[in-house]
């Protein structure tokens, strides 16, 4: 038992001190400094540029690069739904799986453009090869917009006054060659040689040992996994994902999957302090996020340890913890641990089946998501926590009766407005849609896998995932219906894009201010006192928002069992 | 937006051939070097191959049963059963496994059957059952084979898959290596 808690211990730990010297190295990819692969890098990009007909020098203002970022993000959009409805006719299809219906193909499309990977389909039967390739290079170029728009967060404080806030297309593809590529190659190498598959072949056919005829699913699946993670994207190959014996060969490849999916959101926040010379801004950001972190996955480490109270009193020997839904070979304590560091960021992939955890582990990787700022995504994770920092700043405030000022911007009625509208929209998304699958039963209530209590909790974590583009499921959840797939796939474009341009907004307005210089008045944003305050609103907007919904879903369940 | 679209487009094509033709071929490549080259880790018992990572079915008194599986061990899919702790139905269907058990291991207390062997793994291809899980299927095996408790309790613990470098995670038994060793042994 304590190797399986030392496991998780230096898994975290150690990913931490990596993210150290990683987030140096970002920052460096944002400022244009010098880095470790600029000889081979550079020709690439510049040939890239090139062709493209895009002046990596030419800055823009907030706006010009929220309209790359969408344009950008509709062609990918408009090729997905094409690839994805014509895959059968395509080359790299094997196994010969058919088209992929519209509503089916929106929802995916949809799902992978913005980092959710909300998966309605099984990437065994779901997906032929072509497709996968094409998910896949989803997965880098949407981590790639996620960190590209906190690259902009950056930029704007970094100067005292400005407009010029660097180029998107520059930032995106530096974004997915400097960080997400070389960590991929890595990641899938290290993969490949602990037995996941890396092949084009189909399907084989084996006999087992007692004689039964069985047919083993393969593909290209260590490049896709790499990325998955690295990219929070979380996507499985195969339908269930990380728990797959492939896609998760063994202990050793369970650690590597935990600390790529941790890295580049820590580094994310390392890399803001590093950019803009505020180390002990990043500090507060990190202790908030990683007290947040361990109140979630300490207790759900512990529930599932200690296994299913029903199962117990069968009077069977229930020391390994609530195994099912989990795999022996990593046992219940770290896919515990798992559940929380796949829902706090929004990377979403599994390694152990989430609706048949305890009730109350399923609140607090229902909580994660909801709060979505400890750590959270590429690059989206940091901008969701810069909406509660400014509406601390103007808490905080009020209560001393100071100006609201930020890095020496004052924060006015304008930013106010954008930072409560993203706070309210996440809630909003979540509750309604839930509220509509629940009133219509034929769309809600006929779905479900499991009933009473778990049931609704299913719907609820459904719309929670896709809201906060996490991807991860109550997987019993019949969800690939037409209601289903259009409506989860409206909560995912509101989810993804709003909270990207909110505060990248808020962040432009205040680069163009006047810069204020510090003085006795000025409130300290770096210091533990106002780590609290960002917690206490946290706390405050989850709570009051979901606590509800919490209730009549897995608080009920625990209360009757 | 207008003068985004043909730099968008263009950027797209390029990134297609960085990550999704690139990047995959150099993988591919370089898993060639892998175990099997890349295509899954086999093992080949009487001619006949097996995916060591991928778990199956073992239902016969005369071999060490693995665990359920809510996709019946067939590896062309794969998932979980989804059922929720406080499911009344999936709790009934647990029961029924531990009466299962008892039915074809008369010798074994309720308290000693582990809670692996009687629930469903999230793969459902899950190739590994826990120490205890074989160890309680001992005297069955002895009974049905004819070998003795203790030869069969070393099998058993040369088989054991020790924590990572003895240190990270649980330790774990493969169903398919050990009883492929079963078969080799009853041969002696």
């Amino acid at each position: 038992m304590n190797t399986e808690l030392f496991g998780i211990i230096v898994v975290f730990l150690g990913t931490i001190v990596l993210a150290l010297p990683f987030g140096k190295y970002i920052a460096k990819v944002y400022g244009g400094e010098k880095t470790l692969l600029d000889p081979i890098l550079n020709p690439i990009e510049k040939v890239c540029y090139k062709i493209s007909g895009i002046n990596p020098a030419k800055e823009m203002n907030w706006k010009e690069h929220m309209v790359a970022m969408l344009t950008i993000n509709l062609v990918w959009f408009l090729l997905g739904m094409l690839l994805l409805m014509t895959q059968q006719w395509l080359p790299l299809n094997p196994d010969g799986n058919p088209n992929m219906s519209p509503d089916l193909a929106f929802n995916t499309t949809i799902s992978f453009v913005v980092n959710c990977n909300l998966q309605h389909y099984s990437g065994e039967t779901g997906v032929s090869y072509l497709a996968q390739l094409w998910l896949m290079f989803l997965q880098f170029v949407s981590a790639g917009t996620g960190l590209a728009a906190a690259a902009v967060l950056f930029k704007a404080f970094k100067a005292k006054t400005t407009a010029q806030l660097g180029n998107f297309y520059n930032f995106l593809l530096k974004s997915c060659t400097r960080i997400l590529l070389p960590l991929s190659i890595i990641v899938a190498l290290v993969l490949a040689f602990n037995g996941t598959p890396m092949t084009f072949q189909g399907k084989d056919q084996v006999t087992s040992l007692q004689g039964d005829t069985m047919q083993v699913s393969r593909g290209p699946a260590a490049g896709f996994i790499a990325i998955k993670h690295l990219g929070t994207n979380g996507g499985g190959f195969f339908g269930a994902n990380s728990a797959h014996p492939f896609e998760n060969p063994n202990y050793g490849t369970n650690m590597l999957e935990l600390s790529a999916q941790l890295i580049v959101p820590l580094a994310m926040i390392f890399a803001f302090g590093y950019f803009i010379r505020r180390k002990k801004l990043s500090l507060m950001i990190f202790g908030v996020m990683t007290v947040g972190f361990l109140l979630l996955a300490i207790p759900n480490i512990n529930m599932e340890m200690n296994g299913n109270p029903a199962i117990a009193a069968m009077g069977i020997d229930n020391t390994s913890g609530a195994m099912e839904g989990k795999e022996v070979r990593f046992g219940a304590a770290v896919s515990g641990f798992w559940s929380i560091v796949t829902t706090v960021i929004s990377t979403g992939s599994v390694n152990a089946m989430h609706d048949s955890t305890m009730p109350l582990s399923g609140m607090n990787e229902l909580l994660a998501m909801m709060v979505n700022a400890f750590y959270g995504g590429c690059g989206v994770g940091l901008l969701n926590f810069f909406i509660f920092i400014i509406l601390a700043v103007f808490i905080s405030g009020l209560m001393v009766g100071r100006t609201p000022e930020f890095m020496g911007k004052k924060i006015e009625a304008k930013e106010m407005k954008i930072a409560m509208i993203i706070a309210l929209l996440h809630p909003f998304l979540i509750l309604a849609g839930t509220a509509l699958a629940t009133a219509f039963p034929a769309q809600g209530a006929a779905t479900l896998n499991n009933p009473g209590f778990h049931g609704f909790s299913e719907i609820l974590y459904e719309y929670t995932s896709s809201a906060a583009n996490n991807g991860s499921g109550f997987e019993g959840l019949g969800d690939n219906n037409l209601w289903c797939n259009i409506t989860t796939g409206f909560v995912l474009i509101l989810g993804r894009f709003l909270p990207i341009i909110g505060p990248v907004a808020i962040a432009g307005l205040l680069a163009e201010k006047q810069y204020i210089p510090e003085s006795n008045g000025t409130l300290k944003t770096d210091t533990g006192t106002f780590g609290l305050m960002v917690f206490a609103v946290i706390v405050i907007i989850a709570a009051l928002a979901f606590f509800p919904a919490l209730t009549l879903g897995p608080i009920a369940e625990y209360f009757s069992m | 937006m207008k003068n985004h679209i043909l730099p968008a487009v263009k950027l797209t094509v390029l990134a297609i051939l960085l990550f999704a033709v690139i990047y995959p071929l150099v993988v591919w490549s370089m898993a060639l070097f892998a175990p099997n080259n890349g295509n899954g880790e086999i093992i080949v018992h009487k001619g006949r191959k097996y995916y060591s990572n991928i778990g199956q079915s073992f239902t016969e008194d005369k071999y060490f049963w693995s665990r359920p599986s809510a996709v019946a061990y067939n590896a062309a899919g794969s998932g979980g059963s989804n059922k929720g702790p406080s499911n009344a139905e999936y709790l009934k269907e647990v029961q029924a496994r531990i009466d299962t058990f008892q039915v074809h291991n008369p010798a074994i207390s309720k308290a000693e059957i582990p809670v692996d062997l009687v629930t469903a793994s999230g793969s459902g291809l899950d190739p590994h059952i826990s120490v205890a899980a074989a160890k309680v299927q001992v005297k069955r095996i002895s009974a049905v084979r004819n070998i003795d408790v203790a030869g069969l309790e070393r099998l058993i613990a040369d088989h054991t898959e020790k924590p990572l470098a003895g240190l990270f995670g649980p330790e774990k038994i493969n169903v398919l290596k050990l009883n492929i060793a079963l078969d080799k042994m009853s041969e002696k």
